[in-house]
């Protein structure tokens, strides 16, 4: 049934991901695409891979943006994007086979790939473009939250969380529980001011994402307005400077 | 969004049949137009048609199309499935109705009512769902408003009337009165796709750039570095962008050839001493109104912009 779950769930697994310390490797969209394309949702179909127009399905993509603020003062912000699992999730209400669900125990947004048909519907209720339609499947595929990881008894329990958790080299994605406020992912939100994307559709994501710091030293070459190369004040000048630039300009 | 051609042809295809069984049913319950058999092939054949065209080509926008039967079940929450629904259960009330109307004995009768309303009632509720199934959707501010069911209801009302005006004169069973109600339902979409144009001109939902990222409050946003060099579905599939390039001399096509000249054209037919110059004009009508109502659909669709384009370079919808 494509109605969200009656009761809101228990828990919400999700990630936090913090855009102050991503330094936009691309590390977790290559080991989601690496796990995934053997996982629940398997597989993640790349069409002429080799060829001059490479498509494939993919559920992690990383986005750079630039900020500049009132002083002209700019910042890069590595941004990575996947489904944010959202609590109001119209990719499922809209699904008209019951293929697309959001799982009572956790909260997770799957597709039942036995039971899609192919409608693109979901794609189009999605604000954050989280799912990609497999054309060679004919069938909607997206972020499982790597549901074949989290609970794997086969893995080692350091190892059970998502995949582009587990690689990112920085530490800038974290995994949890966002609906119990003592766990250290929802400790995060709170300590750091972790927002969701696009609020003003009121989707009510569950994923997090915690802002990049402020600049704090305005001493340190990375911070404040970079020094400008000024030119010499020719008013101020020396003697012997005003000398020499008639001499050099001569 | 992507203008698919299937989807293109089944809301205009299916919405013109369900507009055109609406009219004749209303029509022949009013007293209107007459409980004709030849008229009752004629139109609800041509309805008919249109309607099983256009939920045929729907599904040829499916990956699984063998699996569309399951597209039944989700009527709670699903415009789409609603939409199925409605449309399969439609033709059980216009079906008989138009066996009726076709063999039956000349006289509306009790069943014949109770046929006609369960026909009206389903009609609109179809084509109600189909435009439910885009205003539902808050990703995208031009579709996500009370004038997209308004202009899909009245188009479909408005292309079957053209159709309908049409067969009314292959069969001389036109007057002044179809005539007028034709005009009218035409002038009806003008006006609603004016409004509607002018709607979303000025509605362009809350989010941008700054606020897909939520980096909107430390300064300007801007993509520095897309996420992948080549095109992928996301981008196809909603980022279409060559009609906003065209746009205004595309709106200037579906008002004049949809609206305006049809209206023209069904004003002066009347006029012409020979039968056949009078049937040629009224055809002529129905050419260009299809010219525009396409036009139209595919506006609706390709015009419509989706907050996934603000994670590709758009800085607001």
């Amino acid at each position: 049934m494509t109605c969200l779950p009656s009761v809101s769930p228990t828990k919400k697994l999700g990630l936090v991901i913090d855009l102050d310390i991503c330094v936009g490797c691309h590390a977790c969209a290559v080991n989601c695409k690496e796990w995934n394309t053997g996982g629940h949702s398997a597989p993640l179909t790349d069409l002429d891979p080799y060829g001059a127009d490479p498509n494939g399905v993919w559920f992690n993509r990383i986005h750079s943006f630039e900020v500049v603020d009132e002083d002209n003062d700019s910042k890069t912000v590595h941004f990575p994007k996947s489904c944010l699992h959202c609590d109001d999730a119209p990719c499922v209400t809209v699904c008209p086979t019951g293929a697309s669900y959001k799982r009572e125990e956790d909260g997770i947004v799957l597709v039942d790939a036995d039971k899609c048909i192919g409608c693109k519907l979901c794609s189009w209720a999605c604000a954050y473009g989280a799912r990609e339609y497999d054309e060679d499947v004919g069938i909607m595929k997206k972020c499982t939250l790597c549901v074949d990881r989290i609970y794997n008894e086969n893995l080692p329990e350091a190892s059970r969380v998502p995949a582009c958790v587990s690689t990112c080299p920085v530490g800038a994605r974290s995994f949890g529980d966002l609906n119990d406020p003592q766990s250290a992912v929802s400790q995060l939100v709170v300590d750091r001011g972790g927002f969701d994307l696009m609020a003003e559709l009121d989707y009510k994501p569950v994923n997090k994402y915690l802002p990049p710091r402020p600049k704090q030293n305005e001493h340190s070459c990375s911070s404040g307005k970079p020094k400008q190369l000024t030119p010499i004040a020719t008013e101020k000048a020396g003697l012997f400077a005003r000398w020499a630039d008639k001499v050099l300009s001569l | 969004m992507h203008p698919a051609r299937s989807v293109i042809l089944f809301t205009t295809a299916s919405g013109a049949g369900y507009g055109m069984i609406f009219l004749i049913v209303l029509g022949q319950l009013t007293g209107l137009l007459p409980l004709d058999s030849t008229l009752a092939f004629s139109s609800f054949g041509t309805a008919f048609a249109l309607i099983i065209l256009g939920l045929a080509s729907s599904t040829f926008h499916l990956g699984r199309p063998e699996r569309a039967w399951r597209a039944l079940t989700q009527w709670r929450s699903s415009w789409l499935s609603r939409e199925g629904i409605f449309a399969l259960s439609t033709f059980i009330p216009t079906g008989l109705y138009a066996l009726l109307a076709a063999f039956g004995d000349g006289i509306f009768g009790n069943t014949m009512v109770l046929l006609a309303l369960a026909s009206l009632l389903l009609c609109a509720a179809t084509v109600y769902c189909t435009a439910m199934i885009y205003a539902s959707l808050k990703p995208v501010p031009a579709w996500c408003n009370h004038l997209v069911p308004a202009s899909y209801l009245v188009l479909a009302l408005s292309s079957g009337a053209l159709l309908l005006n049409c067969i009314l004169y292959f069969h001389s069973l036109n007057n002044r009165i179809t005539d007028g109600i034709t005009v009218i339902l035409l002038l009806a979409g003008l006006v609603t796709k004016f409004l509607y144009w002018q709607y979303i001109a000025e509605n362009k939902g809350l989010s941008s750039v700054g606020t897909a990222t939520g980096l909107g409050k430390m300064g300007k946003v801007r993509l520095l570095e897309a996420a992948h060099s080549e095109a992928n579905y996301l981008m196809k599939e909603m980022g279409f962008k060559i009609a906003r390039k065209h746009s205004r001399r595309l709106r200037k096509i579906t008002f004049v050839c949809g609206f305006i000249l049809p209206v023209f054209l069904i004003s002066v037919a009347g006029l012409f001493a020979s039968t056949a110059l009078t049937n040629l004009v009224i055809t002529l009508s129905i050419l260009l109104g299809t010219i525009g109502v396409l036009t139209e659909r595919w506006l609706f669709f390709a015009e419509a912009k989706h907050s996934v384009s603000l994670y590709y370079g758009a800085e607001k919808l």
